[in-house]
């Protein structure tokens, strides 16, 4: 996919996620390599990075474990329905509990009455069963009903990518 | 994978620090050398025991336009519908979930037009009324898988 950037140091950022969305290069010194490509001094390039942690548009240089492969076989999706005056601090409760790992206000819908979305992992069944009578606890009667939609297979994880320059939409 | 595989995944997961000579500071906090640790990164990369090292940018502050979405497939079509979305390079993740709406995917486009005219396209080229579920409020994004 393309993503549309409009922020005035786009291009140098532009520039960063398309040489690093695939991987940052296992060098003893990376940010010399990364110095190199970007047309940046060493101090320059590492400023970069620090502003844009700071800022939360890296959110950290990190490894990404495949989580089937350490035993995290278990994920579900809960969603609850919170009272709307309750939400902010609810929803700042749950998103703090270690075990969650995405945590999100959603509107509702006609046929869909859940407010509130916490992803749980684990590696069983009971693990995460767990994990939603903790949530359960945790909002009370803030909360009426709420359902865990288990994950049953995975159709399709590309995730995002940027495309190069050559990409036919502005960037 | 030994302890200092699971110590350099753990470690690994919480960031690399922002500072001159990053793998020579991890190397000393993990009580190992730099070489033998981007050696094992290699290996766990390799392996698949990681699937990726880098920057995570959080694309959505970026630019573009993100929803997550639902379909209630009826289960005779699961299959053709799944490929239908596959071929949507708008779809960036697709699961099926066990509940009456089974099939929940991430939709990532350029614009918010883009992201209209996707959504509308899936509802007509499945035949199916789509959830549309875009996040209003982040309360937490952060994965961390203990080794």
């Amino acid at each position: 996919m393309s993503v549309c950037i409009s922020r005035p140091e786009d291009t140098l950022v532009q520039r960063l996620i398309v040489l690093t969305q695939a991987g940052l290069p296992l060098l003893d010194d990376p940010w010399a390599w990364l110095a190199e490509q970007l047309g940046l001094n060493i101090e320059a390039t590492l400023d970069l990075l620090k502003r844009l942690q700071a800022e939360g548009a890296i959110r950290r240089i990190a490894a990404v474990p495949n989580h089937y492969r350490l035993g995290y076989r278990h994920n579900g999706m809960t969603v609850w329905d919170v009272r709307d005056t309750d939400m902010p601090r609810l929803g700042a409760l749950i998103g703090a509990q270690p075990f969650v790992s995405h945590c999100y206000r959603r509107p509702r819908r006609t046929d869909w009455r859940y407010n509130l979305f916490a992803m749980v992992h684990g590696r069983s069944s009971d693990e995460i069963n767990n994990y939603r009578e903790h949530l359960r606890y945790l909002l009370g009667d803030a909360c009426g009903t709420d359902e865990m939609l288990v994950s049953s297979r995975i159709l399709k994880k590309t995730g995002f990518r940027l495309k190069p320059a050559s990409s036919t939409h502005p960037l | 994978m030994d302890d200092l595989d699971r110590r350099l995944i753990n470690r690994l997961q919480l960031g690399l620090p922002l500072v001159r000579h990053p793998w020579r500071e991890l190397a000393a906090e993990l009580e190992t050398s730099s070489t033998e640790l981007l050696g094992r990164l290699h290996t766990l990369l390799n392996d698949g025991m990681l699937t990726r090292f880098g920057p995570m940018f959080d694309i959505e502050r970026l630019g573009g336009a993100f929803t997550l979405a639902a379909l209630a497939v009826p289960e005779e079509r699961f299959e053709e519908v799944a490929e239908q979305l596959h071929g949507l390079p708008e779809v960036a993740h697709n699961y099926r979930r066990e509940h009456a709406w089974n099939m929940w995917f991430v939709l990532a486009c350029a614009t918010e037009q883009d992201l209209t005219e996707t959504l509308h396209h899936i509802e007509t080229l499945t035949g199916l009324p789509l959830l549309n579920l875009p996040k209003e409020e982040t309360y937490h994004v952060g994965l961390y898988f203990p080794a």
